[in-house]
C-alpha cells in the first residue's frame, strides 16, 4: 500500500507527511512550482495563483501551497494550461499596478508615451528601487510574458515617505498578502491588513493612515517579504542605485540586545547600505527589529574615532599609535610598581567579541596581575 | 537561558516577568506572542508597568515595584496547598522542599494582596494555570534582577520552575533573557571578577595552577577582584589608581552619576577605548579607536548560549583597529607576548582552557552557531539545560522571605522611580543616537506618568517636569500614558540629557553586587517656563 503515503509529480512517486501540501512535497524534492505570496512561515493563503497545478481528476488547476497531498495523487507541474495560466496570472498581476520595467513589451511611441506618463507621477522619476531584486519581474522574464494584453494602470496611490525606515509605495503592491501575514503571522504586531473591497482593495494600517500614526513598530519584516517594490527601505531609494558598483553580502551577528540574530550586511563601496535576516536559521529565521535592520547608520558615523587621542591640558590631540600605546604601558607599570596591580581595574564590554573579552581578561589576569575584571552584566 | 529561544513556541504556559520583551527583544517577543496567538499557549505577565506585551496576556499581575518575592512565594502557598506541584519530579530531582514549604506558609493570597497589589484571585488563577502546564517556561529580564533582593527573585523563580517540575524540559526553563549582545559571552569569558573562562573559579588553587601554565606565567593573583560599582568606590577612596575602560559608558550606564563621575575625576589614569567619545572616553587620558562589530572576525554568544560568528564586512575607519589587536599590542609593550594571526587562534585557544568551548572552533560554526556547553569537537552543543539531572546533581529550593526595596517613598519624596529601555534606543545610545531614523522616533528623555498622577500635579502631556531624588535632580517631558500606575514613573535611561541615572539608588544586591535601578523614591515638579 505505498501509494497511502505518496503522490506522483511530473511522472516521479514521492512520499509526503500528513499535513503537507503539494508545493511542499514539491519543494522538498527540488522540484520548481513558482510562488509569490507563498511564505514559509506563515499559513498559505493561495492569492496569487502562480503557483497552479494539474491535478488528474480535478476540474480546475489547483493552488499547490493550498492543496493537501493525498494518496495516490497525480501532479502534473508543467502542461501547456498550467503554463498558460501562470503567464495570464503575470500579465494581469503586470497590468495591475505601476510596473515600467522591462517586460512593458510595448511599440517604440507607445512605450515612451507610458514610461514619460509613469516617470511623471510624484516620486517616480527613477527606475523601480527593486529593479533587478523582483520577484515579479524575475517571473516574468523566466515566462517570456510579451505584448501588451492588458492596458497597464497609472499610478494610483501616493507614495508614502513620512517615516524614516520605510517608503510604501502601494502603487507597485499585487496584493499578494505577503506583508499582512509577515506583520500578523510572524511578527504578530498586528499592524497591517486587508482594506477595502474588490477592485479598490488595499493594505491599510490602522484605518488607512500613515505607518507612523498606526502600531507599526518597523520591524520591516514586511519590507522583507515584499516580493515587488512596494515596500522598500528609505535608503534603498537614497542610494542603492545598481550602477554604484557591486554590493557584496556579509553575514554576521547583530550587535543590539542578546537575541543574536543573524543578518546580512550588504556592503557597496565600503559602506553598509542595507540590512536583511538571514532566513534558514535561527534564533530569527529572517525577522530582525527596527535597530538591527535599521539602525546601522552609527557605523559609517563622521563622528567615529579614528586616531588615538591624548590628552594635554584638558584638550585632545591625535596621537600615533606607538606614541599612545607607549604612554598607557608607562602608567599601567608606574601605578603597578608605585601601588601594587590591585591599584589597577579593567572593565570589559558586553559589546566586544569574545576573543577580544578573553584576551583582555588574560592581560589582566597573568600581565597586570590582578582579578579587577568587569563589565556592565549587571547594570 | 536554560532553554533554547525556539523552546518558548513549544510551552503551555509562559510566565513573563521584568522583561518589556516586546521593545528590548522584539524578535524573541516574536515567539511569545506566535505562542499565544497560533499554537494556544497561555500568558502571564507579571509587570507593573502595561507592558505592550499585556495585551496578549491572558492573566496580568500588576505587583508593586520590588514585590517580586512576596507574589512569587504567594504562587508557590497557593500549589503546594492546592497539591498542584510536580511530587515525583520534585521527589526525584530536587532538595529542600520543606525549607521553602516553611516559609511560604504565611504568604496567603491575602498577605500577598496587601503587599503586591494583586488581587488575590488573579494570583490564584495564575498559580493554576502555571502549575498545570505540562510545560511552563518562564522569562525575565531586569525587572527582576536590579533590586538589592535581584538574586532572591531570581532563587524564587527557580523555586517555582523547580515546583512544577519545569526544569530540564522541552518547553519549560528558567530564561534570563540578556540586554546586549555579547554580555553573556563576556561572563563566558571571565569578564567577572571572580572567575576565568566558562566559570572556572579564581579561588580554586588548582585552576589557577592550570591556568598560569596555560598562559605561561608563574603565578596568578588569588585575590578577590572589584566588581564595577567596588571600584567606583576604591577610585573615590584613592585606592584604585587606573582605569582601563573597553566599550562601556559608566557615566551614563551606572547608578549615581555624580558619584561615578567623581570617583572617575579622582583616577590618576583614565584609557578607554570605543569607537566613539562617548562621556566616559571624554574624561579620559588617552582615549583609543576600535573597530566596530561590522568591521571584524570573531564570535558572540547570544542570550541562549549559542556562540555565533561575525564577520568583517568593512575596514574600520582611520587608525581603528580591533580590539584584540590594541590590547596584543599592549601586552607586548609590558613583556608578555601576545601572538596571534587572527581572531581565529584566540578562539582556539579559549577552546583549549574552557571545558564548555572545548569542541568549538570557527569551521564548526561556519553555517550556524553552537549551544554551549560543548565538550569535545563531535560534541553537537547543548540547547538544553538540566536535562537528566541538575549540573550541580539535585536543584537545591531555597526558602526566602520578601524585604521591601532599599528606598520607599516618603513624604518628601512621594512617587517610587523605575527606569528601563524603549524599542528606538539602545542602552547608552552611543549608536543608536548616530542613526538618524531611530533617534527621530526617540529624541529625548520622558518622565512616563499616568493619566491619574497628571491629573494630580496638574500636567499636560509634553509639559516639562522637574524630577528630584536623594541624589541628583533631573528635567524631562512628561509622557501620560497608561503604561504607567498611579504613583510610580518610568523614565528610560539612555539619554545624557535627562539622565534617570541621575536618580538612581546606589544601593546593590549582596550577592550579584547589582544596583537596584528599578526601584527608588522621587519629588516631582511643574516647572514654569521651558528648561
Amino acid at each position: 500500500m505505498e501509494s497511502q503515503n505518496s503522490i506522483v509529480i511530473d511522472g516521479g512517486k514521492y512520499s509526503f507527511n500528513a499535513g503537507e501540501t503539494v508545493l511542499q512535497v514539491a519543494q522538498r524534492n527540488g522540484i520548481d512550482i513558482p510562488t509569490l505570496c507563498y511564505m514559509k512561515n506563515a499559513s498559505p493563503t493561495g492569492a496569487c495563483r502562480m503557483c497552479v497545478v494539474e491535478v488528474e481528476g480535478a476540474r480546475t488547476l489547483l493552488a499547490s501551497c493550498v492543496t493537501p497531498a493525498t494518496p495516490g495523487m497525480i501532479v502534473r507541474t508543467d502542461t501547456p494550461q498550467v503554463m498558460k495560466s501562470r503567464r495570464l496570472n503575470l500579465e494581469l498581476l503586470l497590468s495591475s499596478g505601476h510596473h515600467n520595467c522591462l517586460v512593458q513589451d510595448l511599440d517604440m511611441d507607445t512605450w515612451t508615451d507610458f514610461q514619460l506618463r509613469s516617470m511623471s507621477a510624484d516620486g517616480h522619476k527613477d527606475l523601480c528601487p527593486v529593479y533587478g531584486d523582483c520577484r515579479l519581474q524575475e517571473l516574468a522574464i523566466k515566462y517570456q510574458i510579451r505584448g501588451i494584453r492588458f492596458e497597464p494602470a497609472e499610478p494610483g496611490h501616493k507614495i508614502e515617505n513620512v517615516n524614516p525606515f520605510i517608503v510604501r509605495d502601494l502603487s507597485r503592491c499585487i496584493l499578494c498578502g505577503r506583508c499582512v501575514q509577515a506583520c500578523n503571522e510572524v511578527q504578530v504586531n498586528n499592524a497591517i491588513s486587508y482594506g477595502y473591497r474588490g477592485a479598490r482593495s488595499k493594505i491599510v494600517a490602522r484605518g488607512d493612515r500613515p505607518l507612523k500614526e498606526s502600531d507599526c513598530v518597523f520591524c520591516g519584516e514586511c519590507v522583507q517579504a515584499c516580493p515587488v517594490g512596494a515596500l522598500v527601505p528609505v535608503r534603498d531609494i537614497e542610494e542603492n542605485d545598481p550602477s554604484k558598483g557591486e554590493t557584496r553580502l556579509i553575514r554576521t551577528t547583530c550587535s543590539y540586545c542578546g537575541v543574536g540574530c543573524q543578518m546580512y550586511l550588504h556592503v557597496r563601496k565600503g559602506k553598509i547600505v542595507k540590512v536583511t535576516g538571514v532566513e534558514e536559521v535561527g534564533p530569527n529565521y529572517g525577522s530582525l527589529c527596527v535597530k538591527g535592520r535599521f539602525g546601522y547608520n552609527f557605523v559609517n558615523s563622521p563622528k567615529r574615532l579614528t586616531a588615538p587621542l591624548i590628552k594635554e591640558k584638558g584638550n585632545f590631540r591625535e596621537a600615533s599609535w606607538d606614541e599612545a600605546l607607549d604612554l598607557i604601558a608607562q602608567n599601567l607599570n608606574k601605578i603597578k610598581k608605585e601601588s601594587g596591580p590591585d591599584s589597577l581595574g579593567f572593565l570589559l564590554s558586553a559589546r566586544i567579541t569574545n576573543e577580544e573579552n578573553y584576551l583582555a581578561q588574560k592581560f589582566a589576569r597573568a600581565v597586570i596581575g590582578t582579578n579587577n575584571v568587569d563589565h556592565c552584566a549587571r547594570l | 537561558m536554560t532553554n533554547p529561544i525556539g523552546d518558548i513556541e513549544k510551552a503551555e504556559v509562559i510566565l513573563v516577568t521584568g522583561s518589556n520583551t516586546t521593545e528590548n527583544h522584539p524578535v524573541l517577543s516574536s515567539y511569545v506572542k506566535r505562542a499565544v496567538t497560533q499554537k494556544g499557549a497561555k500568558l502571564i505577565v507579571a509587570d507593573p508597568r502595561r507592558i505592550p506585551l499585556v495585551d496578549f496576556a491572558h492573566i496580568w499581575l500588576r505587583q508593586n515595584l520590588g514585590t517580586d518575592v512576596a507574589w512569587i512565594n504567594g504562587m508557590m502557598h497557593i500549589i503546594i496547598k492546592e497539591g498542584l506541584y510536580d511530587e515525583a519530579y520534585v521527589d526525584s530531582r530536587t532538595v529542600g522542599l520543606d525549607d521553602v514549604k516553611k516559609v511560604v506558609e504565611k504568604y496567603t493570597p491575602d498577605y500577598v494582596e496587601r503587599i503586591t497589589g494583586i488581587p488575590a484571585q488573579d494570583l490564584a488563577a495564575a498559580a493554576r494555570m502555571y502549575a498545570k502546564a505540562g510545560a511552563g517556561s518562564l522569562l525575565y529580564c531586569m525587572g527582576i534582577t536590579q533590586h538589592i533582593c535581584g538574586t532572591d527573585n531570581v532563587k524564587s523563580l527557580a523555586n517555582l520552575a523547580m515546583l512544577c517540575g519545569n526544569v530540564g524540559i522541552e518547553g519549560g526553563g528558567v530564561n534570563p533573557l540578556r540586554g546586549q549582545n555579547n554580555v553573556q559571552g563576556a561572563c563566558d569569558m571571565g569578564g567577572l571578577p571572580n572567575v576565568y573562562t566558562g566559570y572556572q573559579k579564581t579561588s580554586d588553587s588548582a585552576v589557577r595552577k592550570r591556568m598560569a601554565e596555560a598562559w605561561g606565567v608563574s603565578s596568578l593573583p588569588d585575590s578577590n577582584g572589584l566588581t564595577v560599582m567596588e571600584m567606583m568606590d576604591a577610585a573615590h577612596a584613592g585606592k584604585l589608581k587606573g582605569l582601563y575602560i573597553i566599550g562601556e559608558n559608566p557615566l551614563i550606564s551606572d547608578p549615581d552619576l555624580k558619584h561615578v563621575r567623581s570617583s572617575i575625576q579622582h583616577l590618576d589614569f583614565l584609557v578607554v577605548q570605543d569607537i566613539f567619545l562617548t562621556e566616559t572616553a571624554e574624561m579620559a587620558h588617552v582615549v583609543l579607536p576600535s573597530a566596530s562589530f561590522a568591521e571584524k572576525d570573531g564570535t558572540f554568544t547570544n542570550t541562549e548560549r549559542k556562540v555565533q560568528r561575525v564577520r568583517k564586512a568593512l575596514e574600520p575607519p582611520g587608525q581603528a583597529r580591533d580590539d584584540w589587536k590594541i590590547i596584543a599590542d599592549l601586552s607586548g609593550r609590558l613583556g608578555y607576548q601576545m601572538k596571534y594571526q587572527n581572531a581565529q587562534e584566540i578562539m582556539n585557544e579559549i577552546a583549549r582552557v574552557t571545558p564548555s568551548y572545548c569542541g568549538i572552533n570557527y569551521k564548526r560554526l561556519e553555517h550556524e552557531g553552537i549551544f554551549w556547553p560543548c565538550t569535545g569537537t563531535d560534541h553537537p552543543g547543548t540547547p538544553c539545560l538540566h536535562m537528566d539531572k541538575f549540573t550541580c546533581g539535585l536543584g537545591v529550593f531555597h526558602g526566602i522571605e520578601w524585604v521591601p526595596p532599599a528606598e520607599l517613598p516618603d513624604e518628601n519624596f512621594p512617587l517610587y522611580m523605575t527606569t528601563g529601555r524603549v524599542l528606538y534606543q539602545y542602552h547608552t545610545g552611543t549608536m543608536t543616537m548616530k542613526s538618524e531614523g531611530l533617534n527621530r522616533m526617540a529624541p529625548e528623555s520622558f518622565v512616563e506618568l499616568s493619566p491619574g498622577d497628571a491629573g494630580k500635579y496638574g500636567l499636560s502631556d509634553g509639559e516639562i517636569v522637574k524630577v528630584t531624588s536623594r541624589r541628583g535632580t533631573i528635567r524631562a517631558r512628561a509622557k501620560i500614558s497608561r503604561k504607567a500606575s498611579d504613583g510610580t514613573v518610568f523614565i528610560p535611561f539612555h539619554y545624557a540629557e535627562g539622565a534617570a541615572n541621575e536618580l538612581t539608588n546606589t544601593a546593590v544586591d549582596p550577592v550579584s553586587k547589582i544596583p537596584e535601578y528599578k526601584v527608588c523614591a522621587v519629588r516631582l515638579e511643574k516647572l514654569q517656563g521651558g528648561i
